[in-house]
């Protein structure tokens, strides 16, 4: 965190040596020799399928990315996308015109967060166990709307566009949500002041009140963003199947969770950056991708989710007690000399 | 904790009833009472024997990995690996009976306990030597336990008539002709794990790690140790709570008790246990267990649509905390006063 100027070159040199950027190399790697040695990995169509496959994890992990770093957790995020599918399900059975139905979704997703924000910061809970509790709530709510049945007749012109790609190429429609959402979130993150708020929360959120940082108010806000970024997600991927369902993207909550701390996003917060978590999330679906061509069944996939999840965690953590380690001898043998 | 505080001993009597008031665990009996008999009132059959067996066989597997869970919790941490744990045991220990039927059911039932400690054994190294939360190190194994169960199974099932016939009977079968084994079992365990915590010493040292690690660390606790044995504890009694799943469903996949470790978690925090470590009972993480699963049934027999279960579930966990915080805002306070009386 050292900002001084004669470091610039050290910091870079120990950026470079950071989990972030040895996630990014992981990445291309795989990428590259993903598309040498597998025949349909490389292909258009395969690509198409990549992006819509890391869609909803990648636009959830955005704003579970600033969550994190505040030291914060949000389990709720996939009950929130199910709740919002259920209401867009609900709403296109008693004939309200899709135009409106999507805003509606992501305000409902936006009021689901900002319950979330007010039981984390207006009551003092741990966030935790209260998105634990509206985890279940919200899935539940989501089977109260629309119960165990499907609503499947969305109009074509939405449900192609989001399965589409750009004038029938290659590039997947739905890149033209996805790349602005990041680099927004990205810029905010890492370029403003408000970016840099975050990180000081998450190092010491006492320290930072104290130094004028509006702690409760931030925190309510990036729960609100969650939520609504799951509404549209909701939506989204009611769109994709075209099947509105409660239990759409079940579970999913814990592959984002997977996908930010494999970014190199502490979970204690205060560290990460969003270059590594994009690539996070794109190793993990190009991982799944890579090995469902090659025949390996979807569920064995777990065992490499989980193994690069405690990775992860467990490399760095074992790098910086060999270079304590390491640094210790050096000390012991200067003071000898 | 105010025992202490009190100047005159009371008499028993009295002290048995303060204490119960004064108990966490007294809302869940509030609710648990109150529910049940508005139930009843409404459905006398709800009061029913058979109806009474099946809440009770069904809570004995969730309180099983409660009061495993509660252990964890009480130490500041969590285990979001048992759903994962009770599908590898169930699985495992089925397959072994089906090829084997002849075996005994004590060696389903120490087969399921090895596998699943051994689960948990993996779950303390890395938490405690990677030095890695047991939230990320449980929500990785989560994604591994599952996937070697997956890997193992593909997609096939173990179905009831592979199964040897004493292996299923044990879920129907009673102790002594009334008291059905699954029961008993959950009562051995969370009545087990709940003495020692209560009057063991290692059980205060768990409630001292939770309350402050560093403290616990440099009152000369051995937490590597504790540590450890906790999630041993915690992944040994998921592994059992498989052999009993099993038994009970006779049909076990790879996909057995995928998301049970939410109920888990939710039973252990509605039963009273505070996220944050150091407090709560064991037992009332049974009651919550107990709880859960009445909720269950009185949907069921009030005829109230199924689905509004799981909303309820997740109602009563933020209700639940909710009161945890304002117990503990009100304890803050009062030590605050007392001490400004110093």
């Amino acid at each position: 965190m050292s900002e001084l100027a004669g470091d610039t070159k050290r910091d870079l040199k120990r950026r470079l040596a950071g989990w972030d950027s040895i996630i990014i190399l992981l990445t291309v790697a795989v990428l590259v020799v993903a598309s040498l040695s597998i025949s349909n990995f490389g292909t258009g169509r395969n690509f198409t399928f990549l992006v819509l496959d890391l869609m909803p994890i990648m636009l959830v992990a955005l704003p579970m990315t600033f969550i994190i770093v505040t030291g914060e957790i949000d389990l709720s995020v996939a009950s929130t996308l199910g709740l919002a599918s259920s209401i867009m399900g609900y709403l296109w059975n008693q004939g309200l015109s899709i135009e409106s139905i999507i805003p509606i979704c992501i305000v409902a997703g936006a009021l689901l967060g900002a319950l979330n924000g007010f039981l984390v910061t207006g009551l003092g809970l741990p966030s935790l166990a209260v998105t634990i509790g509206t985890l279940a709530l919200y899935r539940g709510l989501a089977f109260v709307v629309l119960g165990d049945s499907a609503v499947a007749d969305f109009p074509f012109n939405y449900t192609g566009w989001v399965t589409g790609t750009l004038g029938g190429g290659v590039i997947p429609n739905v890149l033209i949500l996805i790349v602005p959402l990041a680099v927004i979130f990205g810029v905010i993150l890492h370029a403003t002041p408000f970016g840099r708020s975050l990180y000081a929360i998450g190092a010491n959120a006492q320290a930072a009140h104290f130094s004028g940082i509006r702690v409760a108010r931030t925190k309510f806000w990036l729960y609100v963003v969650s939520g609504a970024v799951a509404g549209l997600v909701g939506v989204l991927w009611t769109l994709r199947y075209s099947s509105a369902r409660a239990d759409n993207g079940a579970g999913l909550e814990l592959a984002v969770v997977a996908a930010v701390l494999l970014g190199g996003v502490s979970i204690f917060g205060g560290k990460g950056s969003l270059p590594g978590v994009l690539a996070g999330v794109v190793l993990l679906a190009a991982l799944q991708n890579a090995l469902r061509l090659q025949d390996v069944s979807g569920q064995a996939l777990n065992i490499v989710t989980g193994a690069l999840l405690v990775l992860s965690v467990l490399l760095p953590n074992i790098a910086s007690s060999i270079r304590s380690n390491w640094q210790r001898r050096k000390l012991r043998r200067a003071a000898a000399v | 904790m105010s025992a202490a505080l009190a100047t005159a001993t009371p008499s028993p009597a009295r002290r048995l009833i303060g204490g119960l008031v004064r108990t966490r665990e007294l809302g869940i009996i509030l609710a648990l009472a109150a529910l049940v008999g508005y139930t009843a009132a409404g459905n006398p059959r709800f009061l029913s024997g058979q109806s009474i067996r099946d809440i009770l066989l069904n809570t004995a597997i969730l309180a099983v990995m409660a009061a495993g869970q509660a252990v964890v919790v009480i130490t500041r941490n969590i285990d979001l690996s048992v759903g994962s744990v009770l599908g590898l045991s169930a699985f495992a220990v089925a397959t072994m009976m089906s090829a084997n039927p002849g075996l005994p059911m004590v060696v389903a039932i120490l087969a399921g306990l090895a596998i699943g400690g051994v689960a948990g054994l993996v779950n303390g190294v890395l938490v405690r030597f990677g030095r890695v939360p047991a939230l990320v190190v449980t929500l990785g194994t989560l994604y591994i336990f599952r996937g070697i169960t997956y890997s193992w199974a593909g997609g096939q099932q173990v179905n009831a008539d592979e199964l040897p016939r004493h292996f299923l009977t044990f879920a129907n079968d009673s102790f002594l002709g009334f008291l059905p084994w699954l029961v008993l079992i959950a009562l051995i365990v969370v009545g087990g794990v709940s003495v020692l915590m209560r009057n063991y010493r290692v059980g205060r040292e768990l409630y001292a790690m939770g309350s402050s690690p560093e403290a616990a660390e440099l009152a000369g606790i051995r937490v590597a140790r504790n540590l450890l044995g906790v999630f041993i504890l915690s992944g040994a009694l998921a592994g059992l709570a498989g052999v009993l799943f099993a038994a009970r469903f006779g049909t076990v996949d790879a996909a057995a008790g995928t998301g049970l470790e939410l109920n888990v978690v939710a039973a252990v925090v509605v039963g009273g246990v505070a996220v944050f470590g150091g407090s709560g009972t064991v037992w009332g993480a049974g009651l919550g267990a107990l709880l859960l699963t009445v909720i269950g049934s009185a949907l069921a027999v009030l005829d109230i649509n199924q689905f509004w279960q799981q909303a309820i579930v997740g109602a009563l966990i933020i209700l639940a905390i909710c009161a945890d915080r304002l117990v503990a805002v009100r304890i803050a306070r009062a030590l605050r006063r007392k001490d400004s009386h110093v």
